[in-house]
């Protein structure tokens, strides 16, 4: 008998061994299963094979988008986007999100800092061979930030109202930005553009923290994204590329994102987490809380799994 | 006398670490349950079928994700047999999910963390979470499109609750490393410990079942 602890005075559920048994071959079982499971995911795999969608290269952004690129380069020098107005933890340019008012992401800290402007301005510093891009960031070096904000910011405006066309951009006092952002669309275009940000003097370059924070500054990733039906009001959290199941055990968390207050909150990431570690810690404390652990109960379920049993064992 | 145990009857040395471990570990699960060859009489119903289902999945995950980790990271964008691989890895992520959850709402339904079974329950919901967050790093793993956009828009998630520099998606180094050694040893183990504790307490009885030995003190593992 499977005794390991004192008695108790209480009223438990019985013990399990001392039921009348049936013969059960466990490691049957398992062998069956693992063989079932085995030849499904090969079937599965054969027939459906699995996504692989080329990741977007900084070439094909400038080929493809190349406005996009000179925008998005004349953003970071301005300081106007995502990136250079995200705060923790790559900068201080914002206080971030907050949960009921606890700024969590500013308590995290700056711990991988990002300049916008360096996003921009290194690769081209490491582009050598055009004494132009040099004395260019010769110039934007030597100006104030007030200065190069007012180049940087009017710059930003032609071009929208230019249609994003840097050759229809009238004639202005933007210093030395079109020239540095046409240079970066170049630099792009060659495809060196990784590297330079990804490597940082070492020859190991694995972390793409910096190269993703610049491409997702653009529209182009998230025009490919949403085309692939990936965006976060289309449930694109739990997509992936192609016909996929994707991951739909994470349904719920992306649900929160489809709804009022969440989807038009500013804080939304950090409601939406704080709402399902919520929901994670009621479901793993099931058993202690009265109530939620009683549903079993209400909602007999429980009368198809032991059909059986209930049969030839009628409760009283 | 080459047992390397104390003689019948006599005492383990007293403080000895070695004799107090081992009888923990006897202690864990009651005799003749580690593999038993029968089980209780209402264990009979397809939802068992499930928790055993849940194991070999995840004997399949780690198995296909091994023979990928051979090639490296990239071998499976250009070699059809990796991509084959790849696609064995996905979908047995995708089996091991479905028949995890079957199981987990198969033993809500149960309530079956009844007879000091909590701890079994609990360690079932961890290691649920610490499988969403291991195949979470795969896809950020995958150094395709996927990757991109899943971790550009995942930092925002993580970053807002302050951790987004500790576990940084946009770090591929490491988050491959989080997928295929953190994360498979923290749910290797957590499942570990699931079964033994499953082991320990064995299959629960059904709601309200009357006990066979009403007769006597009531006496039940916790």
């Amino acid at each position: 008998m499977a005794t390991l602890s004192p008695p108790r005075a209480r009223p438990t559920t019985p013990d399990s061994h001392d039921f009348e048994t049936r013969p059960y071959d466990l490691v049957k079982e398992f062998v069956i299963a693992l063989a079932f499971v085995a030849v499904l995911t090969t079937l599965l795999a054969a027939v459906f094979s699995s996504p692989d969608e080329k990741p977007i290269t900084m070439q094909r952004w400038a080929t493809a988008a190349p406005g996009d690129v000179v925008a998005t380069a004349v953003g970071e020098l301005a300081g106007t986007t995502t990136s250079a107005t995200y705060g923790a933890p790559y900068s201080h340019a914002a206080q971030g999100q907050t949960l009921l008012g606890v700024p969590l992401q500013k308590w995290g800290g700056v711990r991988i800092p990002v300049s916008s402007q360096d996003l921009v301005l290194q690769p081209l510093t490491g582009y050598a061979g055009d004494p132009r891009v040099a004395a260019a960031l010769q110039l934007w070096g030597g100006a104030s930030a007030q200065q190069q904000q007012a180049w940087a910011t009017t710059y930003a405006d032609a071009l929208a109202t230019a249609g994003g066309d840097p050759a229809a951009v009238p004639r202005g006092a933007y210093g030395p930005v079109p020239l540095l952002a046409a240079a970066f669309l170049q630099l792009a275009r060659t495809g060196g553009l990784e590297g330079a940000l990804t490597s940082s003097g070492n020859f190991y370059g694995g972390d793409q923290t910096r190269s993703v924070l610049l491409l997702a500054d653009g529209a182009y990733l998230e025009d490919q994204a949403v085309a692939q039906h990936l965006g976060g009001d289309q449930w694109g959290m739990m997509n992936e590329t192609g016909n996929y199941p994707g991951q739909p055990w994470m349904w719920l968390y992306t649900f929160w994102y489809q709804v009022k207050p969440f989807s038009t909150s500013p804080n939304a990431d950090a409601q939406v987490w704080g709402l399902m570690m919520v929901l994670t810690l009621a479901l793993a404390l099931v058993p202690w809380i009265p109530g939620l652990r009683s549903i079993p109960r209400w909602i007999p379920v429980h009368r198809l799994v032991w059909r059986r049993w209930y049969r030839t064992h009628p409760r009283q | 006398m080459t047992t390397g145990q104390a003689p019948t009857g006599a005492a383990a040395p007293a403080g000895s670490w070695t004799a107090w471990l081992r009888t923990r570990i006897s202690r864990t699960v009651p005799p003749g349950q580690v593999l038993p060859d029968r089980q209780p009489a209402y264990v009979a119903s397809w939802i068992y079928v499930f928790g055993v289902l849940s194991l070999a999945a995840l004997v399949v995950v780690i198995g296909s994700g091994v023979v990928l980790s051979l090639g490296g990271v990239s071998w499976w964008h250009d070699s059809s047999v990796g991509h084959f691989v790849n696609s064995l890895h996905l979908w047995s992520v995708e089996i091991f999910f479905a028949v995890m959850v079957v199981h987990l709402w198969g033993k809500f339904w149960m309530a079956a963390w009844r007879g000091k079974r909590g701890l079994t329950w609990l360690s079932g919901v961890v290691a649920f979470v610490a499988s969403i967050g291991t195949a979470f790093t795969g896809y950020l793993s995958q150094s395709n499109f996927d990757s991109q956009w899943i971790s550009s828009e995942g930092k925002d998630g993580i970053n807002a609750i302050g951790v987004g520099a500790y576990f940084n998606v946009l770090n591929p180094g490491q988050m491959l490393m989080w997928h295929i050694v953190l994360l498979p040893v923290a749910v290797g183990i957590i499942v570990g410990i699931h079964v033994v504790l499953v082991r320990r307490h064995g299959v629960v009885p059904p709601l309200d079942a009357e006990d066979p030995h009403a007769d006597r003190p009531r006496m039940e593992a916790d």
